[in-house]
């Protein structure tokens, strides 16, 4: 395999009786993107602490730019940047002085320290702001100070955890601007999420993963059509209108009654179309829906696709590491 | 085997031996620690303002019913007690710092860097030793100005705050265990503030332990507190001092060597 940034092979991990990553095998190829598509607690962030030194697996392999991650992590974290789902500043120090310091941390040299400050604070529009306290700062400006952190020793490999959660559609835009950049750079990107829109927008690649398993793998147009892209969603008066509108929307695509006993929801692929054809197919069988709507699938719409259940309701993000004993089974000293 | 072609990212970093950059680490640490403490004022102010009310407590509201003899200003007897106090309680801010550290996620940013595993907790220590060197003179500033004074040299009073200084450094790594260990600030305060003042109440800090009940007499003199006190004491006042400096020395050792060590593992463990 040529062109491989990254490599992993079997990966395997447990915290006492949770197994949190349970045989991941992927490759990135040098300058693309792949998008880890999961709910919470499928194991995303654990792949990402094993692939930058963070944790140390309990089985398989895993080489970034041919580094071994277990036996050589020195040479992995020189060429690897970090931007977690923490934004990971320190809240005292300016936007310049938290960028300084990791320029301090990564060995830069010295006299570049300052002017690369200065630039990653111009790029990531956060120059006016460089000189308050990352306190005084908004979500997304956090989120963009994390991510230049994360750039300063300049990595040809970077990872993304869940970049955009939590942050307001304007701010993730803007992110979204920003990654799209870096990648128009030449470098390579793992990022995690759980919104289907942002892998999409995001990654060359998709690797949908629960429980600790990759249980689909392709482009998001591949992906698309394996889960279809659009849902359109009927609600008829009863249960007896909607079973009759189930049978005749059968034919347009994957066709379900909702809990509410009322609402049919179809998942098609080309929305526009499939529109009409539900239009027609309930004018012809004379049913008057009450209400329709078009929406994009959510990951339980996804999942429940490719898995037959529905992706968890987000209990626990996966904490920091070693943020106190509990949270989800884990044993003190566990590696 | 694999051929890996990767866009041109230069390599701008600096070439220096191992040591030199866990220095340097361990600097650049301190800095960002330091600059946090200023800049949040309550901490330092939470550290200086208490043991002033104790001094004026002890010296004004209490001292007059204290007698200690050899000592005929209570003052003198009372403000080495107060100076190990405050170091004592300080060292507190050290596993707060770390667990918030932790909580926050800045420990896990740090671990994806390649820079030195022992610049977290070298920092960090080094930030207290300088937090405590500043806190000490002002205390000394204030015991002058409610009457303390130095029976002896100039040097007998640099080999005080000396000593201070290492027995702060030594109770640092108590609280970075503890920091580590509980993981968020208001554990690490929880765990540590009710340590610490058994410490430092049932020692020789503010009364004589010849006062105490027996069992509590006997823990009173036989602890880091009191002979850190008694050295200092000694050396500002009168009597004999190499004894009780030996003690305190081998005392602050003694916590460096177990606690230090164990410090290290529980950060390498957090993984």
């Amino acid at each position: 395999m040529t062109d491989a940034a990254i490599v992993v092979e079997d990966l395997g991990k447990r915290f006492g009786t949770v197994v949190a990553v349970d045989g991941v095998s992927l490759t990135v190829p040098a300058g693309t993107v792949l998008g880890l598509l999961g709910p919470n607690g499928a194991g995303k962030t654990t792949t990402v602490r094993i692939l930058t030194t963070i944790l140390r697996p309990d089985s398989g392999r895993a080489t970034i730019l041919n580094h071994d991650v277990a036996r050589d992590p020195e040479a992995v974290r020189s060429s690897i940047g970090l931007a977690g789902q923490y934004a990971a500043v320190d809240e005292n120090l300016t936007g310049r002085e938290n960028l300084r310091m990791v320029g301090q941390l990564t060995h830069q040299r010295r006299a570049l320290i300052g002017p690369r400050a200065d630039e990653l604070l111009e790029r990531f529009s956060l120059a006016d702001a460089a000189d308050r306290t990352v306190k005084t700062y908004s979500g997304g400006m956090r989120r963009r100070l994390d991510l230049a952190a994360a750039l300063v020793h300049r990595p040809p490999v970077l990872f993304l955890d869940e970049p955009t959660t939590g942050l307001d559609p304007r701010g993730r835009n803007d992110l979204w601007g920003v990654i799209s950049e870096l990648v128009a750079d030449g470098m390579t990107l793992l990022l995690t999420t759980q919104y289907l829109e942002e892998a999409e927008r995001l990654a060359d690649r998709i690797m949908v993963i629960d429980g600790g398993r990759v249980i689909a793998e392709g482009t998001s147009e591949e992906l698309k059509h394996r889960l279809g892209a659009t849902i359109v969603e009927v609600r008829l008066g009863d249960a007896a209108a909607a079973e009759r509108a189930r049978s005749h929307l059968g034919g347009i695509g994957a066709a379900e009654v909702l809990d509410d006993g009322r609402t049919v929801a179809v998942t098609v692929t080309d929305a526009g179309r499939a529109v009409l054809e539900v239009v027609r197919s309930l004018d012809g069988a004379a049913l008057t829906p009450e209400w329709m709507a078009i929406r994009e699938p959510s990951l339980d719409d996804v999942f429940l696709q490719l898995t037959g259940h529905k992706a968890e309701e987000a209990a626990t993000e996966a904490p920091p590491v070693a943020a106190g004993r509990g949270g989800r089974g884990r044993k003190r000293g566990a590696a | 085997m694999t051929t890996t072609t990767i866009p041109a990212f230069p390599d701008t970093t600096d070439q220096r031996s191992k040591l030199a950059w866990a220095v340097s680490d361990a600097l650049a640490i301190a800095h960002r620690n330091l600059i946090a403490l200023f800049r949040v004022p309550t901490t330092l102010v939470f550290s200086t303002i208490q043991p002033v009310i104790f001094v004026l407590m002890f010296r004004y509201v209490f001292g007059g019913s204290i007698q200690i003899p050899g000592y005929p200003h209570y003052v003198d007897y009372l403000m080495p007690g107060i100076f190990v106090q405050t170091v004592t309680f300080g060292s507190i801010n050290t596993g707060i710092g770390l667990a918030e550290d932790l909580s926050k996620g800045l420990i896990e940013r740090f671990r994806s860097l390649a820079m030195a595993r022992s610049a977290v907790l070298a920092g960090r220590t080094i930030a207290d030793l300088v937090r405590n060197l500043i806190v000490i003179v002002l205390m000394v500033t204030v015991g002058f100005l409610v009457g303390f004074r130095v029976h002896r040299n100039v040097l007998a009073l640099l080999a005080a705050v000396g000593l201070m200084l290492l027995f702060g450094f030594a109770m640092s790594w108590v609280m970075a265990l503890i920091g580590l260990a509980t993981g968020n600030a208001e554990a690490a305060q929880a765990a540590s503030f009710p340590l610490m003042a058994v410490l430092v109440f049932a020692s020789n800090a503010f009364v004589a332990t010849r006062t105490m009940p027996g069992p509590l007499r006997a823990y009173a003199e036989h602890q880091p507190i009191t002979a850190t006190v008694n050295a200092v004491r000694a050396l500002l006042n009168h009597g004999a001092v190499a004894e009780p400096v030996l003690a305190a020395l081998a005392w602050s050792a003694a916590i460096v060597a177990v606690f230090a060590p164990l410090a290290v593992r529980r950060y390498r463990q957090t993984a």
